[in-house]
């Protein structure tokens, strides 16, 4: 039963949340919601909040206002680097590859979370995943190229064996068939794993293409929530907001 | 252009100089030195003499440290300079005021073969740099004892004050006649093109640049400029103390200084003339205390560690550190 | 040729301490973007607390080790209860605080023990024995290698083997996304400090004997020497610390044997003025790239 309505019971619940940078905020009154095993694409112009958003749910900005809870856990207050432990992975803008170091070590970086190293499993999953870096285990990060990063910068985020992944711009910069290609992972990695994803996105039609849902962020409110298939066949929606 | 915009903004924010002249205030200081000479009992007038020395230096590193950005720990050393080549001088020829304008020019010259290579630097470098002059200089003196004597340094041969007056009012006269001059030409320099280069560098080089500010050029002038006032203010010392020896120029000599300019609010005179006072009036309470606790350890000592733990308060206080301390209405930019 | 033989061993085995003390400052320069100037008193502290130890017990080895592992508490202090407010906006914040805490320091170890030097005795002999005829190499010498060896190994291990090492790096290159990744950075940054205190401490227990004697201001040279040290292989390179210490001490040795003690301290200041301007931008533009 789809109705492209939150239901109150997902994974990630955010509710009124307001956010930004110092006394300005940059989000107003967000209400999001996104299931286990969904994948939810946050669509609008720039500086449309989304990235705040992003990071607000991971604590890397403070909340102002709202609350953000996370399986039944309320995320205020956790601290950034807990949120692993939690569940949640966040593939920062700009990808977040520790340039210094190698692939490998990039990698190892997702599971290091585990104090146990018996329980951090190994990498051989991610590598068949992303079989362009195990060719390349040890280069390092700045020696790859704008695909390799981002492929490494979600091998990584998935290393960590999350519930939950933000994803902020993973085709920036990219060639489109990469683009389509990384795209497909995730709904592959959804139907097989249960990975709920939220998923920020310029290029609409891709994000579209694999999500379930759409948020539309308007100057940091959200301006509409459909199926993802209803908005891509909203064609008033996709002028005002979406500009194509 | 955005780059452009933001340089006017900062100057913006700099303070349009107030409207009592500098000549006014430095004849009304003149007035009041004089004034307490003749009222303060010698050892007083012996600090004060001292406070004078030391603000010339402290000024000079205002100009350097508070308006152009520049970090040096090697004004010890500079004052080292100062006073030595006034001794030689003093010891061949006895002629007090020659002597100081040598001193000054040595010093000058010196302090513009360090400020070359400090404009080249940046950050933990230059201070490094520097930290090396002013630990390494002193070792000269044990390479060329000859000349200067190691460890013993050397005595400064002065005639006595003329006709009645007595040795530290005179002392008085001469330090803060020259601290009064120093600050009387660094308050008109800072006021004219000089010191908007000095701000526009020190606030974004790039900015200077492009503003057709000469970058060097202004760093080493400032360099040079106040390691002129650490000539004067080493000379002075040098006739203070009747003698030069390095360890009257240690590292801990340098650092005071920087504690000086910090406390007294990086930037303006009148905070270098606060930290010149404390420079003199802390270790004098520190030694009273000292001397009722009748404890030799604690002599010097507790000067050192006040001035430790005010330095790094303030530091930790000021949100921003020096460049809050620098521009005290700037607020901080927020990333986006 | 023996005399060049003899300066040699001599200026490796201080050149060994100065690369014990630049890796001190190497490890807090990538962990944090920090010069700490008050490494050299942070040394001396730590090495008066040492011999302390040393002087009431009659155990120069328990000495050592509370040395050591003052180092290793200091460091940490210093990070939790200073550095870490300090703005790093500009570096020259940092810069002050560590030389305001380089008075505190001197100050509070002359109120304690005075400003006269005290002996800081040898665990071993400093007399060179002599290999084929040659008089080279003493016991001490020998034990100042063993130590830095072990320091250089056993942070290569860690840095290059462990989980923490690991860790250590990314929250140093990268601190927000290795807090994404669960990275503790703070910590991280507290263990870095701590480390390179007690490697600074370490290497301050062995140039003591080798100097005039514990003095609150005993480490100026040392860390000036180390500092260049760093600058001459980079600051941000371990093994340019260690090749850049070796560098100094045989420079020091060579011109203090040729020309005479008093003028080794110019030759540093020369060597480091020489580098600092041959590489002007070449020493910095890796930290610029990085943090752009």
């Amino acid at each position: 039963m789809t109705t492209g309505r939150p239901q109150g019971t997902g994974l990630l619940e955010v509710d009124g949340l307001t956010a930004g940078y110092g006394a300005a905020p940059v989000l107003h009154d967000v209400d999001l919601t996104v299931g286990a095993g969904r994948i939810v694409a946050v669509l609008g112009a720039n500086g449309a909040g989304k990235t705040t958003l992003l990071r607000t749910i991971s604590g890397l900005l403070p909340a102002a206002a709202g609350r953000i809870t996370f399986d039944g856990v309320d995320l205020r207050g956790v601290k950034v680097e807990r949120m692993v432990r939690h569940g949640i992975a966040h593939v920062p803008e700009g990808r977040g590859v520790v340039t210094e170091l190698t692939v490998d070590e990039n990698l190892r970086l997702g599971n290091l979370w585990r104090r146990r190293p018996k329980k951090r499993g190994g990498l051989d999953e991610i590598y068949d995943l992303f079989p362009a870096l195990a060719g390349r285990k040890n280069h390092l990060g700045h020696q790859l190229s704008g695909g390799e990063r981002q492929m490494l910068a979600i091998g990584r985020a998935l290393a960590a064996r999350p519930r939950l992944l933000l994803l902020d711009e993973p085709s920036l910069g990219l060639a489109p068939k990469l683009t389509a290609q990384i795209l497909g992972l995730l709904r592959d990695l959804r139907d097989r794993t249960g990975l709920a994803v939220l998923l920020v996105e310029q290029n609409v039609r891709s994000a579209l293409s694999i999500a379930d849902e759409g948020v539309v962020l308007n100057l940091g409110r959200i301006a509409a929530r459909e199926r993802a298939d209803k908005l891509a066949g909203d064609a008033d929606l996709r002028h005002a907001y979406l500009g194509f | 252009m955005t780059i452009l915009q933001d340089a006017t903004k900062t100057k913006d924010h700099q303070k349009s100089p107030p409207k009592s002249t500098p000549l006014l205030l430095v004849i009304a200081g003149a007035i009041i030195v004089v004034a307490l000479t003749y009222v303060l009992p010698p050892f007083r007038n012996y600090q004060l003499a001292t406070i004078g020395a030391y603000f010339c230096v402290t000024a000079g590193l205002t100009v350097l440290t508070g308006l152009n950005g520049q970090l040096s720990l090697g004004h010890g050393a500079l004052m080292a300079t100062g006073a030595y080549t006034l001794a030689l001088w003093q010891n061949k020829f006895d002629l007090l005021l020659p002597g100081i304008a040598l001193a000054v020019l040595v010093t000058t010259v010196v302090g513009g073969i360090i400020g070359l290579a400090a404009a080249r630097l940046r950050g933990p470098y230059l201070a490094g740099l520097t930290l090396a002059v002013a630990v390494v200089v002193p070792s000269i003196t044990s390479t060329f004892d000859k000349t200067f004597n190691s460890d013993q340094g050397l005595s400064v041969a002065l005639d006595p004050p003329p006709g009645v007056i007595p040795v530290e009012q005179w002392q008085a006269w001469l330090c803060w006649a020259g601290a009064l001059l120093t600050v009387l030409v660094l308050a008109y320099l800072v006021r004219g093109r000089f010191g908007r280069d000095l701000r526009a560098v020190r606030d974004d080089e790039t900015a200077a640049k492009l503003a057709g500010v000469g970058v060097a050029r202004t760093q080493v002038m400032a360099f040079v400029v106040s390691a002129a006032c650490a000539g004067l203010a080493g000379a002075l010392f040098a006739v203070l103390a009747q003698s030069v020896s390095p360890g009257a120029f240690p590292l801990t000599l340098s650092l005071f200084l920087l504690m000086a300019i910090v406390i007294g609010g990086l930037g303006r005179l009148t905070g270098a003339l606060i930290g010149a006072v404390l420079l003199v009036a802390l270790p004098s309470v520190a030694q009273s205390i000292a001397e009722d606790a009748g404890s030799q350890h604690l002599e010097g000592n507790l000067a050192l560690t006040f001035f430790g733990v005010v330095l790094v308060l303030v530091m930790l206080a000021a949100p921003g550190g020096l460049a809050a301390l620098k521009f005290p209405r700037r607020s901080r930019r927020q990333k986006g | 040729m023996d005399r060049f033989l003899y300066l040699t061993f001599d200026g490796l085995s201080r050149g060994a301490v100065y690369a014990a003390f630049a890796l001190a400052l190497v490890l807090i320069w990538r962990a944090a973007r920090i010069v700490n100037f008050a490494q050299g008193a942070m040394a001396v502290a730590t090495a008066y607390a040492g011999y302390s130890v040393a002087d009431a017990t009659g155990s120069y080895w328990l000495g050592f080790l509370v040395a050591v592992t003052g180092g290793l508490v200091l460091g940490a202090v210093v990070e939790r209860v200073v550095m870490r407010f300090v703005d790093h906006s500009s570096p020259l914040n940092g810069v002050v605080v560590a030389l305001g805490l380089v008075l505190i320091i001197q100050g509070v170890l002359g109120m304690i023990y005075g400003d006269g030097y005290r002996p800081a005795p040898a665990p071993f002999s400093r007399d060179a024995f002599e290999i084929g005829g040659i008089a080279i190499l003493s016991r001490y010498d020998l034990f100042v290698f063993a130590a830095v060896g072990a320091v250089v190994v056993l942070l290569t291990l860690l840095f290059t083997r462990t989980a923490t090492g690991l860790r250590m790096r990314a929250a140093a290159f990268a601190p927000d996304v290795s807090r994404l990744l669960g990275v503790p950075v703070g910590g991280m940054l507290t263990l870095g400090w701590a480390l390179a205190a007690a490697v600074g401490s370490l290497a301050g227990m062995l140039v003591l004997p080798t100097e005039l004697g514990l003095h609150p201001n005993a480490m100026d040279l040392l860390f000036v020497s180390a500092f260049t040290a760093a600058v001459v292989g980079g600051l941000d390179s371990p093994v340019g610390a260690v090749v850049g210490g070796l560098v100094v001490g045989l420079l020091l040795a060579y011109v203090g044997g040729y020309l005479g003690a008093t003028v080794a301290p110019m030759a540093v200041l020369v060597l480091l003025v020489v580098v600092l301007l041959g590489r002007p931008d070449g020493l910095f533009a890796r930290a610029k790239a990085r943090t752009a």
